[in-house]
């Protein structure tokens, strides 16, 4: 009876059979005055209890900025001129968005598990859903998309994660220097077969730090002294200017 | 050297903005414009939110327009009596622009309106001042004095007469007040200081010598961008006090510079170098209209927010 039991449970929840386990070489990253970008090791290990499962191991690391609304534009022609017409607001785009991978990306995860979990950006952009004004949304959810990885905010990095002996998986990715505040969620998905089995999500926790997070903090919370401070430095600066020429020429 | 900015969000090269504010505060120096038309476009190409790019411009612009009136006023080439009726004018006017702007884009369709104004007016501007200049220095070459014909019209029968003596000038205060607030109105409009329409105007509409031009430009400039420094640091919270520094330590070193190449410049090769500059960022606009861009699409922050 017993054994008909454990065989139920091992048959009925498969996903029990592999873990994550996770590390990070930094769980926050500090922007100071020289910040130039940063480059976070994810590492771990897959946890198990049973001999190794049939079927293909895949790893997926996806890392998330905040979400903020963003307008993609689209350009016309009119009276032989091209100006901004339509226009689609994207209530959350996430702000820098990766996606590191074991193997290509469609090999190691369904259609119906990518759309299910939102791993690839296309279809963590597209269910946030465009107004219904405008027909071709989609083309501006590409746009977007092409935009920001041709500036390297989104980055898709198949192949990168590199998985030893079915257990230990590691992968780099690396924070460009135009990065926002926030908390970066951080997902690992581990598949067999391209279904998902498990997952783990923790944070990375990016903020300024010293002269950068006072004047940020100085501009929101007294704007009319920092409006004030700013002119100062100007004025200062012009006058500077003015007295070292003039001594220069004397 | 990279240096992040905090309120831009971005990092970026200093060595390049340093490079950038010299640029932008040599012309400045020159010609008596801010120089945001031309420093705008190249942030925007480094990376800086647009946002961010006009109002940090607007304080680096006190800067080196504050370090070029020091310059000129050594030189005694400011007439601050007329730069004042032209800041009053001015001020009313950009009020007048605010209002006029945001009835515009109620109507929709104010981006296209602006960028045509913007062309067809420089490019009159531009053109009308090259074909000036370039006859003075033809009839200069030729040896024939310039005739200093004092014109006698309309504008001399008007009240409230004033001496202008750094100008030489004695003339009604309504036309300077005039020509301060139809730039007022059309530098609010088109997000711009206004000093490249304000020169042209106080040669040709008031007549006050070239020289003096440059110095009393800059004079008005230092208080309306200081206005708009305020403005957008109490509203919008954009500017980026870092940015600002890097390009204004350039920008004042340039606008020293600026000056003593301006003042070794005979009058009629300043007018001319200035409607080129003029007719190139004319056709640097006409040029984006025209020409089909690359990418179609573009993405910014949701307005309103």
């Amino acid at each position: 009876m017993l054994r008909w039991l454990a065989l139920f449970v091992l048959v009925a929840l498969p996903a029990w059979a592999e873990e994550v386990v996770l590390g990070l070489s930094q769980d926050e990253v500090a922007i100071t005055t020289s910040f130039d970008g940063s480059e976070i090791l994810i590492f771990g290990a897959v946890k198990r209890e049973a001999p190794i499962p049939e079927g293909e191991l895949g790893v997926i690391v996806t890392i998330a900025g905040p979400p903020e609304p963003v307008t993609v534009r689209r350009k016309e022609r009119r009276f032989g001129i091209w100006v901004n017409t339509d226009a689609v607001e994207i209530d959350a785009a996430p702000s820098y968005y990766a996606v590191a991978s074991s193997a290509p990306l469609e090999d190691v995860l369904g259609v119906r598990e990518n759309l299910e979990h939102r791993v690839s950006v296309t279809s963590k952009l597209n269910a946030v859903g465009a107004p219904e004004s405008v027909l071709d949304a989609s083309a501006y959810v590409a746009a977007l998309i092409r935009i920001n990885t041709a500036a390297e905010t989104y980055q898709l990095l198949e192949d990168q994660v590199v998985v030893d002996e079915d257990t230990l998986f590691r992968t780099r990715i690396r924070l460009p220097a135009a990065l926002t505040e926030g908390a970066y969620e951080t997902r690992i998905f581990l598949t067999r077969d391209a279904e998902v089995v498990a997952s783990y999500e923790t944070t990375i926790d990016v903020h300024k730090v010293g002269l950068e997070r006072w004047l940020f903090v100085l501009s929101r919370e007294n704007p009319f002294w920092y409006g004030i401070m700013s002119l100062a430095i100007a004025i200062a600066a012009g006058w500077t200017a003015s007295a070292a020429f003039s001594l220069l020429r004397n | 050297m990279q240096i992040y900015l905090p309120i831009a969000e971005v990092s970026v090269n200093a060595f390049l903005l340093l490079g950038l504010g010299g640029l932008v505060g040599i012309l400045s120096g020159m010609f008596g414009v801010g120089g945001g038309f031309l420093m705008t476009p190249l942030l925007f190409f480094i990376g800086i939110p647009p946002a961010v790019a006009v109002a940090t411009e607007a304080n680096q612009i006190v800067a080196s327009s504050f370090s070029g009136v020091l310059a000129h006023l050594r030189r005694k080439t400011v007439d601050l009596r007329m730069g004042t009726v032209l800041l009053i004018g001015g001020l009313i006017g950009a009020a007048l622009g605010v209002l006029i702007f945001n009835y515009l884009k109620s109507l929709g369709q104010v981006d296209l309106l602006v960028r045509l104004c913007y062309v067809v007016f420089l490019g009159v501007i531009g053109a009308l001042m090259f074909v000036e200049s370039l006859n003075a220095i033809r009839k200069t070459a030729k040896g024939t004095a310039i005739p200093t014909r004092k014109k006698h019209g309309m504008i001399h029968k008007l009240p409230f007469k004033m001496r202008f003596r750094v100008s030489g000038l004695y003339i009604s205060v309504i036309p300077p007040l005039l020509v301060g607030l139809s730039v007022g109105i059309l530098a609010a409009i088109m997000g711009v200081g206004g000093g490249f329409i304000m020169v042209p105007a106080m040669i040709y509409l008031l007549g006050m010598p070239t020289k003096v031009v440059v110095g009393t430009s800059l004079f008005q400039i230092i208080f309306v961008t200081a206005f708009t420094t305020m403005l957008h640091a109490t509203t919008n919270f954009t500017v980026d006090v870092v940015l600002a520094v890097l390009l204004l330590v350039g920008g004042v070193i340039g606008a020293q510079i600026g000056t003593r190449i301006g003042v070794r410049m005979k009058a009629e090769q300043l007018r001319i170098l200035l409607a080129l500059m003029v007719l190139a960022v004319c056709g640097k606009l006409a040029f984006d209209l025209l020409v089909m861009p690359s990418e179609l699409f573009s993405v910014g922050a949701v307005e309103g927010h």
